[in-house]
This record gives C-alpha cells, sequence and structure tokens, in this order.
C-alpha cells in the first residue's frame, strides 16, 4: 500500500495543490472583503482583491516552501532512513558503493511491480518504496494542514479597516528581495561546495604536493601534481593575450581616435559578433584550421633548420593539437572584451586632454601615444585583465584543441593541458563524489575560482577608481 | 618675424623631422586598420570555413531500391513490434548482390559490396513498415543513404579523383585480361598521369587508373598510347564496345584509402544505371543522434537545447527581472544591498565551467536530481545567465525617467503599483532583450552541461526536462572530437544550425530595439 504511494505524481499533484488552494484562498478573501458593506461615506482600507491576495498569500506561500522542500531533501531524507535500516551486512559496502547501490535501489523503485528475483535487493526496494510513500503522503498532509492553516488564520485577520494591500505589498517586497538574495545564494553554493569537495581532497592529498607538485596522472595513477596544468593555463593564456592585447588595443584607439562615426557603427557590433560565438564553435574553428595549420609551420621550420644545418632532428614538436593553436583562436575570442572596454575608457579621456596636446603641436598619434592612452591606462589594463580572466577560465577551445598531456614544456606546438581541460575529463562519464580523482576537480575548481575572482576584482576597482577620476 | 626662411621651423631638419612624425602618424593609423583587418579576417575565415564544411554536409548521395514487401515475409506485423530491420536489409542485400554477380562466390567481396549501405539504414524504412502495413505486399521504391566515406568520395572530398574522356574504343577479352586500342587516344591519359606525379600503372602503390563505359568498369594495369590492358571490376565487355570509355584517375594508393577500386567500381555502376542521386540532407533535421555519419541527425539535441532553454528561461526570466526590480526601485543602501551589488558583478565574470561544478557537486551530489537531465542543466545556466539578465533589466528601468515615478506617486498610487503599473510597461521591451540575449548565452554555452553528464549519447528524442538529453552544442562538441572525416561536415552544419538560432535570437532584440527604444 505504501509503496503503491511511492508512484504518486508528487510534481503535479502539488502543482495543483498550490493552484487550487491558492484560488481557494482569494475567493475565501475576496467574499469575506465583499461582506464589509458600509452605509455612508466610510471605506475599507483595500479593496476587496486586495483581501483575496493576502490570503492567497498565506494559503500559496506554506504550499510552495513545503514542495521545495520536498523537491530538494525529499530523496536525500528518504535514503538516510533508509541507510539507518540497512542491516549491519551492508557496512562492508563503502560510501561510493552504496550511494551507488541505493541509485540503483531507486530506480528499481520507480518501476511498478519491479521484481530483480534477488532477495536482498528486491527487500531492500520494497522497503525504501515503502519509505517514499510515507515521504509523498506525509508531505502532501501537511502541505494541506499548513496551507488550509495559512487559509483559515489570515482570514480571521480580515476586516474593514485591515491594511491588506500594505501586507501584500511588502509580501512582494520580500518575495523580490529573496530573488535577489538567489545572487548571495549562489556565490554561496559555488564557494561552499568548491571548498568543501576541497577539504575532502586535501584530507588525502596534501595541499603543497597539489599546489608545487609536477607529475599530474589523475586519470590512471594517484599523482596529483598539478603545476603542469598552471603552466599550461599560463602559457595558452600568454598566447592568447599576445593576440587579443595588441590588436584590442589597435582596434579600440582606432575606432575611438580615428574612425568616423559610420564606420564606427558598422565595425563595432560585427567585432562584437567575435564574443557572441559559442565558443565551441572557435574550438571546432581550432580543430579544423588553425591547428592543422600552425602544425605544418611548424613542420616546415623544423625542415627548414635542418635544412640550413642549425639542428639535427625535429625542434619543434608539431603535435596535431598544440598550445599555440588554442592560444591564437582564444585570442581572436577574447579581442572583443579588450577592444570594447578599452574602447569605452578612451572615449572617457575628456576632450581637454586631447586639446591640450593638439595646442602643444602634438600629432594624432603622439596625442594618443603619449596622452590619451596614459590617462586611459588604468582601464586599459582593467579591460586587459579581464580579458585574462577570460582566458583562464575558458573551456572549450582549450578542451577541443589544446591537448591532454600534463606538461612543462616551452615549446609552443607542443599540447599542455589546461585546469578547465582537466576538470571536463576528470567529471565527464563519472557518477560517484568520492573518489580523489573526481575531488581534485573540485580542488582545481577552486583554484580556477579565487584566481579569475582575484584578477574581476582588481579590475572591477581599477574601473570603478577610473570612473571617479573623471567623471 | 612672418618670414618663412628665418623661421625655426621652416629649415631642412626641422622639415624632415616633421615628415617623419607625420609619417610615425600614418603608420600608428595603418596599425589600427591592420588590427581590425585581423580581426574582421578571423571572423570571415571562421565563417568561412565553417560554411564550406557545412555546404557539402548539406546534401548528400542516396540509392534507390525498390523493394519487393512480401506477404510471407512482412505480412502480420503488430504496431508494436519491432521494425523488421533485418528482413528489410536482407532485401537491399540480396538487390545489391544480384546486381553485382562478380560477387557470387566471393566473401571478401560480397563484405565490401554491403558496406555500400549501412545495416542501420533501412531503420526509418523498417519502422515505417510496422507503422502503415498497408505497404506490405507492394513494390516499395525507397532512398537509402550512401555509406558516409563512398558519398565523400563522391562530393570529391575522400581520395582526390579527376576524370579524362576518352572516347570509342575497340575491346577484346583474352584470359580474363581486357585490352581496349584505340590509335593514339591515350596519350592525354598518359599525360594527366605524369602531371598528377603517378607512376606507370604497373609499379601501382601510387593510385589507381579506372576505365569506365556504360555500367562496365576495369582496373588499369599497363598503359600505352594506343593500348590498356587491365582486369574487369564489374560489368561486360560489350559495354566498352559500345559506350564511349572516360578515365579516372585515383591519385592516392587503394592501401591509403577508405574506398577501394572495387567500391568506385559499383558506385559507378549504380550512378549509370541513375540509381544514385544526391538530395539535400533533411535526415540532419529528423534524425537522432547515431553511430554512422550519414544516419546521424540533430534532432535530439534541438528538442534537448529547447527543453534545457525551456528550463532556463521559467527560472532565469522572472526572478531575474524581480531580483531588478528590488535592486533598482525598492533596495535600500545598506551593506545587505551592497552584498548583492558585489556579488552579481562577481558571478557575470566567474568562469561558466565553475557553474558546472556547483551544478555537479549540489544539484546531483547533494540533491539527488537526475543526470544528463534538462531540468539539470537548465538550472545551471539559470544560475549562469542571471547576472547578465539582472544588469540588462537594471539598466532598462534606469532609462525608465524619474518623472513617470513622480507622477504616478503623486496622483496616490502606491509604490508597488507605480513600479507594476507604470514602470515596469516601459521596461518591459528593455528587460525583454536583457533576457534574450541571456538566452543566446545559455544556448551556447557547452561546458557546465559537460559536467552534469549531458553528453550522453542520445538516440531517443527527449520529451520532458527530466529525460536524458543533450544540447546542441554538446553535440557539436561530440562530433568535432570523433575520429571520422566525414563527421567534419556534419559538425559543420549542426553549427549552421546553432547559429541560425543564435542570429534569430538577435535579430528579435534588434526588431525590439528598433521598434520600442524610445528616448525620453
Amino acid at each position: 500500500m505504501l509503496s503503491q504511494l511511492s508512484h504518486l505524481p508528487m510534481d503535479f499533484l502539488l502543482l495543483a495543490a498550490a493552484v487550487t488552494l491558492a484560488s481557494f484562498g482569494f475567493i475565501a478573501g475576496r467574499l469575506r472583503a465583499e461582506q464589509f458593506s458600509f452605509p455612508g461615506d466610510i471605506h475599507p482600507n483595500s479593496r476587496p482583491n486586495a483581501h483575496g491576495y493576502f490570503v492567497l498569500m498565506w494559503s500559496l506561500v506554506p504550499v510552495v516552501l513545503v514542495a521545495l522542500g520536498y523537491i530538494f531533501f525529499g530523496e536525500g531524507t528518504s535514503r538516510a532512513i533508509l541507510r539507518s535500516e540497512l542491516p549491519d551486512g551492508f557496512s562492508i559496502l563503502t560510501s561510493g558503493e552504496l550511494t551507488t547501490y541505493l541509485d540503483t535501489v531507486a530506480r528499481a523503485a520507480r518501476i511498478p511491480d519491479f521484481l530483480s528475483g534477488e532477495h536482498v535487493f528486491d527487500t531492500v526496494t520494497e522497503r525504501y518504496g515503502e519509505i517514499r510513500g510515507t515521504v509523498n503522503i506525509f508531505t502532501l498532509v501537511f502541505a494541506l494542514a499548513l496551507s488550509v492553516a495559512g487559509m483559515f488564520l489570515s482570514r480571521r485577520c480580515l476586516s474593514p479597516g485591515f491594511r491588506a494591500r500594505q501586507h501584500v505589498e511588502s509580501g512582494i517586497e520580500w518575495f523580490l528581495f529573496l530573488c535577489a538574495a538567489l545572487a548571495i545564494a549562489t556565490t554561496v553554493g559555488i564557494v561552499a561546495s568548491l571548498v568543501f569537495e576541497s577539504l575532502r581532497f586535501f584530507a588525502e592529498v596534501p595541499v603543497w604536493d597539489f599546489l608545487l607538485g609536477t607529475r599530474w596522472n589523475a586519470q590512471t595513477s594517484a599523482e596529483f601534481g598539478a603545476l603542469p596544468l598552471f603552466f599550461g593555463t599560463f602559457m595558452i593564456s600568454f598566447f592568447a593575450m599576445m593576440v587579443a592585447a595588441p590588436i584590442g588595443l589597435y582596434a579600440a584607439i582606432y575606432l575611438s581616435e580615428y574612425a568616423s562615426g559610420q564606420v564606427r557603427s558598422i565595425i563595432k557590433p560585427v567585432l562584437e559578433v567575435l564574443a557572441g560565438i559559442p565558443t565551441v564553435v572557435y574550438g571546432f574553428f581550432a580543430l579544423l584550421v588553425i591547428a592543422p595549420a600552425v602544425r605544418s609551420i611548424a613542420l616546415w621550420i623544423n625542415q627548414l633548420l635542418i635544412a640550413w644545418g642549425f639542428a639535427d632532428g625535429a625542434v619543434l614538436a608539431a603535435q596535431p593539437t598544440s598550445a599555440l593553436a588554442a592560444g591564437i583562436v582564444m585570442g581572436i575570442m577574447v579581442i572583443p572584451f579588450v577592444s570594447s572596454l578599452s574602447d569605452d575608457v578612451i572615449r572617457a579621456v575628456p576632450q581637454s586632454l586631447r586639446d591640450g596636446a593638439y595646442a602643444m603641436g602634438a600629432t594624432k598619434a603622439e596625442a594618443v601615444r603619449q596622452v590619451v592612452v596614459p590617462a586611459a591606462l588604468p582601464g586599459i589594463i582593467a579591460a586587459l585583465l579581464l580579458a585574462v580572466s577570460r582566458a583562464i577560465g575558458e573551456t572549450m577551445i582549450v578542451v577541443m584543441a589544446a591537448g591532454q598531456r600534463a606538461r612543462i614544456s616551452p615549446d609552443p606546438t607542443s599540447d599542455l593541458t589546461t585546469i578547465t581541460v582537466q576538470i571536463v575529463s576528470l567529471l565527464t562519464g563519472e557518477s560517484e563524489f568520492d573518489s580523489p580523482k573526481t575531488l581534485s576537480a573540485f580542488a582545481l575548481g577552486l583554484v580556477l575560482f579565487v584566481v579569475t575572482l582575484l584578477f574581476n576584482l582588481v579590475a572591477i576597482n581599477v574601473v570603478k577608481r577610473f570612473r571617479e577620476k573623471y567623471e | 618675424m612672418s618670414d618663412p626662411a628665418v623661421s625655426p621651423f621652416a629649415n631642412e631638419r626641422a622639415l624632415k623631422r616633421l615628415r617623419r612624425r607625420r609619417a610615425a602618424d600614418r603608420r600608428f593609423k595603418w596599425y589600427g586598420r591592420m588590427a581590425i583587418g585581423f580581426a574582421l579576417a578571423a571572423l570571415a575565415l571562421l565563417l568561412a570555413s565553417i560554411t564550406t564544411q557545412a555546404m557539402s554536409a548539406a546534401t548528400y548521395h542516396v540509392v534507390t531500391f525498390n523493394l519487393d514487401l512480401e506477404k510471407e515475409t512482412f505480412g502480420g506485423l503488430k504496431p508494436d513490434d519491432p521494425p523488421p530491420v533485418d528482413k528489410v536489409y536482407g532485401l537491399v542485400r540480396a538487390d545489391l548482390l544480384a546486381q553485382f554477380p562478380e560477387t557470387a562466390d566471393n566473401p571478401v567481396l560480397r563484405h565490401d559490396l554491403t558496406e555500400l549501405i549501412t545495416r542501420l539504414a533501412v531503420l526509418p524504412v523498417s519502422r515505417d513498415i510496422v507503422r502503415n502495413p498497408r505497404s506490405v505486399g507492394t513494390v516499395r521504391e525507397v532512398e537509402l543513404p550512401l555509406s558516409d566515406d563512398l558519398d565523400l568520395y563522391l562530393k570529391g572530398a575522400n581520395a582526390r579523383h579527376l576524370t579524362v574522356p576518352i572516347g570509342r574504343v575497340s575491346a577484346e577479352e583474352k584470359d580474363g585480361i581486357l585490352t581496349l586500342t584505340a590509335e593514339g587516344a591515350y596519350k592525354r591519359l598518359i599525360a594527366a598521369v605524369s602531371l598528377e606525379g603517378m607512376l606507370a600503372p604497373e609499379a601501382l602503390n601510387t593510385g589507381s587508373i579506372l576505365m569506365t563505359a556504360g555500367q562496365s568498369t576495369l582496373k588499369v594495369s599497363t598503359l600505352d598510347p594506343s593500348r590498356i590492358t587491365g582486369s574487369l571490376l564489374t560489368g561486360n565487355l560489350q559495354d566498352f564496345g559500345t559506350y564511349p570509355v572516360r578515365a579516372r584517375l585515383i591519385t592516392s594508393p587503394e592501401s591509403e584509402r577508405t574506398v577501394s577500386d572495387q567500391q568506385i567500381a559499383w558506385l559507378l555502376a549504380l550512378k549509370a544505371e541513375g540509381r544514385v542521386s544526391r538530395v539535400p540532407h533533411w535526415s540532419l533535421l529528423t534524425h537522432t543522434d547515431s553511430t554512422q555519419p550519414e544516419l546521424a541527425g540533430a534532432l535530439a539535441a534541438i528538442m534537448g537545447s529547447l527543453l534545457t532553454l525551456l528550463v532556463t528561461a521559467s527560472m532565469a526570466i522572472p526572478v531575474g527581472i524581480l531580483a531588478s526590480i528590488y535592486l533598482e526601485e525598492f533596495a535600500t543602501r545598506n551593506r545587505v544591498t551592497d552584498l548583492i551589488e558585489v556579488n552579481i558583478n562577481n558571478l557575470a565574470a566567474v568562469p561558466s565551467i565553475v557553474f558546472g561544478l556547483l551544478g555537479a557537486a549540489v544539484f546531483l551530489g547533494a540533491f539527488g536530481l537526475p543526470r544528463s537531465a534538462p531540468v539539470v542543466g537548465g538550472l545551471v545556466l539559470a544560475l549562469l545567465i542571471l547576472p547578465v539578465v539582472i544588469i540588462a533589466s537594471r539598466t532598462a528601468l534606469k532609462a525608465v525617467p524619474q518623472s513617470i515615478r513622480d507622477a504616478a506617486l503623486a496622483i496616490g498610487a502606491s509604490r508597488m503599483q507605480t513600479v507594476f503599473h507604470h514602470v515596469l510597461p516601459l521596461a518591459a521591451p528593455g528587460m525583454l532583450t536583457g533576457a534574450i540575449l541571456g538566452m543566446a548565452r545559455a544556448l551556447g554555452e557547452t561546458a557546465p552541461l559537460l559536467l552534469i553528464g549531458m553528453v550522453a549519447f542520445v538516440a531517443e528524442v527527449p520529451r520532458s526536462p527530466t529525460d536524458e538529453a543533450t544540447a546542441l552544442p554538446v553535440l557539436i562538441y561530440s562530433w568535432a572530437t570523433q575520429a571520422e572525416r566525414a563527421w567534419e561536415p556534419m559538425t559543420g552544419a549542426v553549427i549552421l544550425i546553432l547559429l541560425a538560432f543564435l542570429i534569430a535570437m538577435n535579430g528579435v532584440v534588434v526588431f525590439l530595439r528598433r521598434k520600442f527604444e524610445r528616448r525620453w
């Protein structure tokens, strides 16, 4: 009986309960308010609809809270109860194996009348179904009871002088605040999950071995020295900035100082298209065009060096996927980040500075180089920092075009791996959360988060100061 | 004083310096032009290389078969029976084997021949037979996609080849060796062979020369200006006597290609018979993923992306807009709101993969939501684009002049009524454009989806947000990293589909801006 209840369509039932109770609440409140009829010119504080909304609010909020609790904690609670009831024989399973086992149980319990034939498994599944059924029925009853209670209590508050609209409005304001506070919740969620999983990882691998070790081999053997990954990330971001910094800067200078309004209004959006293209498309472009080109140029240089007698064998590694290829493509992707932000700060430099330079007889280039750019320098540096942070956190281009081998090599045509590549390869096709292998991905994520956060904070502060200086 | 000759700026050195400075100025301007040129050229190269790939996948080759669906074999199928793939494929196989009798006693050749059409290619037809039992007992004309390697060969992308017309020759056979004689007819062919850097046919391993006439093909073993000998790959001797002959040079050795000379010969015979045609590749939009490039399509990924975006939109847009209303209209400056502001600005710059880690740890790990499901992907992407939506909505709210609020408040509206009755409708177009831009960002995002397992091979079209699914950018990633050549054009085509969606979304934004943008 109870296990039959575990197949209840809970999403639908809770939604239906919410809608029904909300409508009932509204009607109840409104009808009550309409009974306040007054002779003469005494008016109730709020209109009948506001009373309706007030009761609706108090009948809806309990259902929503219970439903959220059910969605986020229903499964976890059921499993916790089941775990506490499991016989001692299960203690030989590690917690990871137990989770996998319970996953299978949960999947089996979703199929009506499932029987595997294995006695223990079927008993556990049956019991799990019963627990789920209990949780389901408890949730429904609880939601209904709370909601009806809310409805009645709030309806009793209603009176002609009751400030229903003000109450409803402060309720809405609270809801608006909760929406805004979701940003805090997200940050807390990110930091908590990264720190929590990283701490579990550092319980097994010492922090310094992780940060300063030079051997990374997380997939096959347990070697977690992340220095090669930091090196690869640095190299590729460096190549990216070698492309993006000069091109983005010169483009910004040209657009803000030289181009006519018409040219600017065409070229600026076109440059921003580069920022709108999905990064996986850049990855494909790197794989299809740039990586083979880099490789053949490297092979040609090798041949040339050998032919001229500077080298005996191949000097450049000329791998099919290379750090240089990923860096170039990433640089192209980052150009608009550099150019549009630099463009903004260069335009924010007051015209009087330029006029002063021209009055001294400077040519346009001299004015830009010696007056405008130095004045805009903090903003330009911030733009570059933001671009670097973008490059460090970029994933798809390096996953597709940078390679998997963790090593420290100054050769730009060899394949290097990065933090993001390793996170992806450690976490795809893997479901258990307890091995150091998966946990190391979170430690890498923490490093990535902290580094990009630092870059962003510095950049945002620099920009703020710069704005204050000229505005 | 006004005499230019005595002006300290008019002497030779000063003028030279001035010229140098002006040249430097011009150079500086050109650096800027070159930078913009580079960026635009990179964009053009990117789009051009993807479009050329996609154009090649826009059409593909199909072979026409007349399948005799006999009642004895196909009768009595019930609507929920498994599709009779093997039976239908048996018919296709039998048709091919009957067409090319040279495969009769040769298992290797039989295998090569059946490689022309992969077994799963008949799956749609088989499903249709189960669904419409009325077609049983009739002869049905079906078009089946050609295997990807041969398709690429016909498109000229796999094993470069060129044809040289020869004309009429006289043919004779002796001990299984065919001899084609025509006075001086092969001079051009020999020239082409040496131009291509191929060695003489005797010292092969540098490529093959096939002679075709009608539906027959022979492989050249010796080549003289007026005499060719070779062995027949398919067809018969008479064809060479009756039809004009063409030579086909394939410039890579047979051992280095994925298509054999024999398969090319069969293909040419089918083509001469008019059974091979190049048709638009609609299955790219109507099929789901497959292990065979010629059968794969993006339907499941498109649906997965739509479901994911549905979840994202239903969370990020309302929450983002309400949050921006709070921050812009109600929040008083205090520590909490300052904290929220800082958080939003930082979240906008957090790498997307970190959101994937959040999804993996919190939604999958702590809350136990299903892996690979659009609902989890949608939630993660919603958190990812929330800052974008909030920032855009706030800009839209800021653009509404204060006088509107003052007027509403002055006639007795509450703050809530002012915002929801007067400010929000005026800010709505701006908010909507922000929301659409956020959705466009979510549509192109790949990395977070990889971490929550939306990279699985999905052969079923997902129907609800809790089904296993993949998304368009993830499909691009998995196809782009496949080894087989044929996936490249397919990937290009899917990228164009994705870009089409993005362009459409941005088009809506431009339209909204043009139509509703107003200056106060």
